[in-house]
């Protein structure tokens, strides 16, 4: 019988599993992310750097081609945990303007609307619904980052050998730690932003400012008190600290990595707390 | 106890500093529940809290005999929920939204997309449900949060304020939907409304609630049957001993002068017995007012109680 036709009926057929429901969510944002232009060509660009690398890494390990042909650059040309540092660094700065274009449409719809209470009325708890959204970001976010790093880590394994592979498992571990810690910060404060920020512009605008306004706040803390713990009101160089740890490298930023540490986790902790005070059903007023 | 739809057990509400629900006790067993009360009698409080929103500060309900603070997941499977305010995403077109909504009470995204077209038909949106809901009127915004309630087929449906801001034809339609769902019998209906017309035809049980607490229940098919119909008619001619005939059958009369007569007839008397006297006597009725308690008189007695039930 045509739809059209059919009167009311109940349903009594199967239900999906509970713990797969917060994935409805992302799937939902996808379909409208998906008619962005502008994203699409952001995640095209994106893959621009990872190819650069492949490129090196098959370069690096096929020395032999480009003395053949009268370049002789085995000294510059090189794989080492720095070629994964600014992998992290580069990827990373297109995954903060992914996010910026992205996250202010995350949450806001839902609450411009009153659309909670019916999200919370089914059998769906805050949680999940937070765990939804930050998957929408978390899926988006990870195949321009610790996803393409890996495939660069695998090419290199593939192409160094045994010996490589077992002495630098390490590096794709600190690759793929390093780059989820950015993408769940990354993802925590634009779903903050946009749950506090109901105006998808100045949610964006703001997103940017606590990079860049934190960025700057930071430098001239620094260089007025001569100090290095102004970098902990700039994010970018808290993570960078942090790359460089989880990577074995010093660190150029002059912070101390367990500052970094507690930085990095005081800003999920409060965006998080954020985020509980105003995803619910309701709001009590007093 | 287990055909109680909902049962009250001493529930106790506390919203920051203010008691909002005061000990609710009852058991409420019909198909369509209507919740009447003034504005800040706890009707909202009372849905939230049957919808876990609120956490009961004592006492707890019960759904189909599962317990609200235990069970409120697998509750909230059963349950659709029309809220009273403006709930949707703006730029989501109706059929993606119900069907999000679907796939969120846990149907397969198929079974959702599916129902999401059937129920905006049921509704009435069919012809719209590929227009984003921004766009909507406020009518057609009722329809899409009925639509989104019934889409998973729940077994009860809480309708907080459904006609409101609708005109009489957009109104006339929701009831005639809300008639509609009552008598598939395949889903019991709790309507919270401030107009006391659309409970009256909508449902069979009313919970009155003033201040927090439960001050009327009643069953209103009952209530109905147990009134007192009260009939006015104006006659012209000679109206002796007509008073007499119709006392004779029950009815208390008072003449109220000019040809007009006052009466409560008993509920086995049928008014059809006053134009077959009024024939005998060759007495011309010139009009003929009848009434019922309605449930306004119902409020309105429920209201001027001080102490709940």
């Amino acid at each position: 019988m045509a739809v059209y036709k059919r009167t009311y009926t109940g349903y009594d057929g199967p239900l999906t599993p509970e713990w797969s429901r917060f994935l409805i969510l992302p799937r939902a944002n996808y379909r409208q992310l998906g008619q962005s232009k502008l994203l699409t060509i952001l995640r095209m660009a994106a893959m621009f750097y990872p190819l650069g690398c492949i490129v090196w890494v098959y370069l690096a390990n096929n020395l032999s081609v480009l003395s053949t042909v009268g370049f002789d650059v085995g000294q510059y040309i090189k794989v080492d945990t720095s070629l994964f540092l600014y992998f992290c660094w580069v990827q990373g700065a297109f995954a903060y303007i992914m996010t910026a274009l992205v996250g202010p449409s995350l949450v806001s719809p839902d609450l411009v609307n009153n659309a909670l209470p019916l999200y919370f009325a089914r059998p769906f708890s805050r949680t999940e619904y937070v765990l939804g959204k930050l998957s929408v970001l978390g899926i988006l976010l990870s195949t321009i980052t610790w996803i393409p790093g890996l495939v660069v880590w695998i090419i290199q394994a593939s192409l160094g050998g045994w010996d490589w592979t077992v002495a630098n498992l390490w590096v794709a571990g600190s690759l793929f730690l390093g780059m989820t810690l950015w993408v769940l910060l990354l993802s925590l404060i634009a779903l903050a932003v946009s749950a506090w920020v109901k105006w998808r512009i100045a949610a964006g605008a703001l997103l940017l400012g606590i990079f860049v306004a934190g960025a700057g706040f930071g430098t001239a803390i620094n260089q007025i008190v001569r100090t290095d713990y102004g970098s902990l009101v700039n994010l970018p160089e808290v993570m960078f600290t942090l790359w460089s740890q989880l990577f074995g490298l010093e660190s150029t930023t002059g912070l101390p990595a367990e500052y970094a540490w507690a930085t990095y986790v005081t800003v999920c902790a409060g965006c998080l707390w954020l985020l509980w005070r105003k995803v619910r059903a309701f709001e009590v007023v007093k | 106890m287990a055909d109680a739809v909902i049962n009250l057990d001493g529930l106790t509400v506390r919203l920051g500093k203010r008691e909002i629900l005061h000990g609710l006790k009852g058991e409420l067993t019909g198909r369509t529940i209507g919740l009447l009360g003034p504005n800040g009698a706890g009707k909202s409080t009372l849905i939230q809290t049957l919808l876990g929103f609120c956490p009961p500060t004592s006492g707890t309900a019960s759904i189909f005999g599962e317990d609200i603070r235990s069970q409120a997941r697998k509750l909230r499977g059963v349950i659709g929920y029309m809220p009273e305010n403006d709930s949707f995403i703006a730029d989501m077109t109706a059929v993606g939204f119900v069907k999000l909504m679907g796939e969120l009470s846990g149907l397969p995204a198929e079974a959702a997309l599916e129902r999401a077209h059937e129920v905006l038909f049921y509704v009435g949106l069919g012809e719209a449900r590929y227009r984003p809901l921004g766009t909507y009127s406020l009518g057609m915004k009722q329809l899409a949060k009925l639509a989104q309630a019934i889409v998973h087929g729940p077994r009860l449906v809480i309708l907080d304020e459904p006609t409101n801001g609708l005109d009489p034809p957009a109104r006339a339609r929701m009831i005639k939907l809300i008639k509609e769902m009552r008598d598939t019998g395949k889903m019991h209906l709790v309507v919270c409304s401030h107009l006391l017309r659309d409970v009256e035809e909508t449902c069979e049980e009313v919970l009155i609630l003033k201040a927090g607490r439960i001050v009327h229940y009643s069953n209103l098919e009952e209530e109905r049957k147990a009134n007192q119909r009260f009939v006015e008619i104006e006659m012209l001619g000679n109206e002796a001993g007509f008073a007499e005939a119709l006392a004779q059958r029950g009815c208390e009369c008072t003449p109220a002068g000019q040809g007009r007569l006052k009466m409560v007839v008993p509920p086995e008397f049928e008014l059809r017995e006053i134009y077959v006297l009024a024939a005998e006597r060759d007495l011309q009725l010139r009009r003929l007012n009848y009434r019922r308690d309605t449930l306004e008189d119902i409020f309105l007695k429920a209201m001027a109680t001080d102490g709940s039930l």
